[in-house]
């Protein structure tokens, strides 16, 4: 029963080995000089301009229906994930049909300009 | 601590539900009423999975994803109705809404 | 393939298969095709739905369940495809000038009436709670759209958004019921779930379950008290809207709610019976007292509608195999001349007039005899005067509720039609009576004058030959799994 999570184990020590290894050789490896790109938060990228917390504009709700209804419809494939061996074929045609269907109303949304940022 | 039994999970839902429909004709924001159905809407899912559970058949778990995906669907579509009629009237209370007789 | 699932299943679900087809392909089309081109779209959705109508053929005499029994394809369920085909295909034709006068964008709305199509069919297939809880949900959520379509309009917005609220509080409701008669019978299939349910009749959370279902399906018929949407949706949605509401939503529900009842909670007939015997004279009488009072022929028709609903109740009250053969012809009948009167508003509708006011009837006999002697027909029809569809429909519905012993209930019906009578007639008194005309004559164009045509002929059709629908609609009945008759209560 226990040695079901050897494998686990096993993962979890080599993932946190890794991460540790990383930091501490990277740390003892690179050059310590500093200057001020280098305390910027993202060395490439644009830098913040005001606070994170912050408002969303009112048009940001078109981008959040269409993300609740294409995610939502994940849930669907989670139970045929499960069971896809036994479906097999049959299964695999069903789904493309499925996400046939999501890509045609995607594809409308698109044309019709719900995607952009007016 | 025992185990909650089949009685305490429907207890749960009807208080939810009760809870909802309650929020339905107290509420006097729409987005609010919006959350309300969805909370009717929970407490029915969870009738669904308790039962199912009970009965060791998988038909309730089925049912609910459906109703999810519906909700979504419902939710996304009543927010844009929603919207519009915001963008008309700048108020989101139902009684406010007179240009039908109510 | 999976066990239990065949490809057989696929052939029996085609028409669906091609509707949902024909609206991809409107969707489609309402991207690719140049602005101007537009129109054609309409040509599209009624190629879509004929080739629908012609894929129902093979099946005029199959009766199978699919999928597990998740979907029936019987003639019951065929009767209500062919009346949802042909109502979507007249509302179609309505729309075309109206969407012109309003101005608004013919793909979603021809897509979304589609898709209402497709719930609608697939509910009246529905032997399982899943199946009609996804039929039922299609055609409502399109629905919502369509309510709210006129963006511009602070009417069209209202009538969405109050449509969607009770809509979706009235779901929450009858998934409710759904679950305990689920948790109850451990099975969804409704024919399993007749014969599960056979001696718990005193289970008091069947009773509850009950209960919950006849409010839910209440709302979508809009049987008061649960009635208080429709005037509001009727008024504020874009007039070919209304129609179909009316009609197809309306027959989609009856059919969902004789599946339900008839077939899945027989054991409880006594309970669903005195519910909707109670229902059933309540919402004729408030329907029609509230019509006599209205101005607006539209909320007028809503009224008038929920008497409707009334009157059809009859039919399901008595259960018999008589009863329901009543239901389905009432249903068909009502279709006709319910889309007739909306195509006389919709005709009416210019940009300086909605067309909607009763005095925007004022003369018109003068100004359009055609659509006034039309008008004139479906008003007498919705009374229930011979020899009109109305009055046949009004009859088998009556004499069912003899045959089965609720001599009252055909009485209080009897009593009601003639209420009824007085703002019918009103309607007739300004077309042919008052002589002041408003504004210019209105013009049919080609789409409505054959929509005019189709229910004309219909209503007088049907109301002279009734022997062939007659006997469509009982063989259509029988296929339903029928309660053996039981008289619970007179």
């Amino acid at each position: 029963m226990l040695s079901a999570y050897i494998p686990i184990a096993m993962f979890v020590a080599v993932a946190t080995g890794f991460a540790i290894f990383t930091i501490v050789f990277s740390n003892l490896l690179h050059p310590h000089k500093y200057n001020k790109v280098k305390l910027e938060p993202y060395e490439c990228g644009i830098e913040p301009a005001t606070d994170a917390r912050d408002r969303y504009s009112i048009r940001y709700y078109l981008v959040a229906m269409l993300f609740v209804i294409f995610d939502v419809e994940t849930v669907f494939m989670f139970p045929w994930a499960v069971i896809f061996n036994k479906l097999a074929l049959f299964g695999l045609i069903e789904m493309m049909v499925f996400i046939f269907i999501l890509v045609v109303g995607y594809y409308y949304a698109w044309q019709k300009g719900a995607l952009e940022w007016v | 601590m025992p185990a909650p039994s089949l009685g305490d999970y429907l207890a749960l839902s009807a208080v939810l539900f009760a809870i909802g429909a309650a929020g339905v004709f107290v509420r006097r924001n729409l987005i609010t009423i919006l959350l309300s159905i969805e909370i009717m809407l929970n407490a029915v899912n969870l009738t669904f999975v308790a039962f199912g559970r009970a009965l060791g058949s998988a038909d309730g778990q089925i049912i609910v994803f459906f109703v999810m995906t519906v909700a979504a669907a419902e939710a996304a579509v009543g927010l844009a109705i929603v919207i519009t009629l915001f963008r008309h009237r700048e108020s989101l209370n139902p009684d406010s809404f007179t240009a039908l007789k109510w | 393939m999976p066990a239990g699932i065949s490809t057989s299943d696929f052939y029996y679900i085609l028409p669906e298969l091609v509707l949902t087809a024909g609206a991809l392909v409107v969707l489609i089309a309402d991207v690719l095709l140049p602005k101007d081109r537009r129109a054609a779209l309409s040509w599209v959705t009624l190629i879509a739905l004929g080739a629908t109508l012609a894929s129902l053929a093979p099946f005029a005499s199959t009766r199978v369940e699919i999928a597990h029994g998740l979907i029936a394809v019987d003639r019951f369920a065929l009767f209500f495809k062919i009346l949802f085909l042909v109502a979507a295909a007249i509302t179609v034709l309505m729309s075309v000038r109206y969407l012109e006068v309003e101005g608004a964008s013919p793909g979603e709305y021809y897509f979304l009436i589609l898709c209402a199509t497709l719930g609608m069919m697939i509910m009246a297939g529905g032997i399982d709670l899943v199946t009609i809880f996804i039929g039922l949900e299609t055609m409502a959520v399109s629905f919502y759209i369509l309510a709210g379509f006129i963006k511009p309009s602070q009417r069209s917005n209202e009538a969405a958004v109050k449509y969607f609220l009770l809509g979706a509080f009235s779901l929450g409701i009858l998934l409710y019921g759904m679950s305990l008669m689920y948790g109850l019978s451990g099975t969804t299939n409704l024919r399993v779930m007749a014969t599960r349910f056979a001696g718990q009749e005193q289970n008091p959370l069947l009773v509850l379950a009950v209960i919950l279902v006849v409010a839910g399906v209440g709302f979508k018929i809009a049987a008061v008290p649960f009635h208080m949407w429709a005037p509001d949706v009727y008024e504020g949605a874009p007039t070919p809207i209304t129609a179909f509401l009316s009609v197809g939503s309306k027959a989609a529900s009856f059919a969902m709610l004789l599946r339900i009842f008839v077939e899945g909670l027989p054991a409880m007939s006594g309970d669903w019976r005195l519910l909707f015997y109670v229902l059933s004279i309540v919402t004729m009488t408030v329907g029609n007292f509230a019509a006599v009072t209205q101005s607006n022929l539209k909320r007028m028709l809503a009224y008038s509608s929920i008497a409707h609903a009334g009157y059809v109740l009859i039919g399901v009250v008595a259960g018999t195999a008589r009863g329901v053969t009543a239901t389905l012809i009432y249903l068909l009948v009502y279709s006709f001349m319910q889309l007739g009167a909306f195509a006389v508003i919709v005709l009416l509708r210019r940009e300086d007039v909605v067309g909607d006011e009763l005095k925007d009837f004022s003369g018109l006999h003068v100004r359009n005899p055609f659509a006034a002697f039309a008008m004139l027909l479906f008003m007498l029809s919705l009374g229930g005067i011979p020899p009109t569809a109305g009055f046949m429909g009004k009859f088998w519905l009556f004499s069912s509720a003899i045959d089965a012993g609720y001599y009252w209930l055909a009485v209080i019906g009897v009593l009601n039609s003639a209420v009824s009578l007085y703002y019918y007639v009103r309607v007739v008194v300004f077309m042919y009576l008052k002589k002041e005309t408003i504004g210019s004559e209105p013009k049919a164009t080609p789409a409505l004058a054959v929509t005019l045509a189709i229910a004309v002929a219909a209503t007088l059709i049907l109301g002279v030959y009734p022997r062939l629908l007659f006997e469509v609609a009982e063989a259509s009945a029988r296929t339903l799994g029928m309660v053996p008759i039981t008289t619970a209560l007179r």
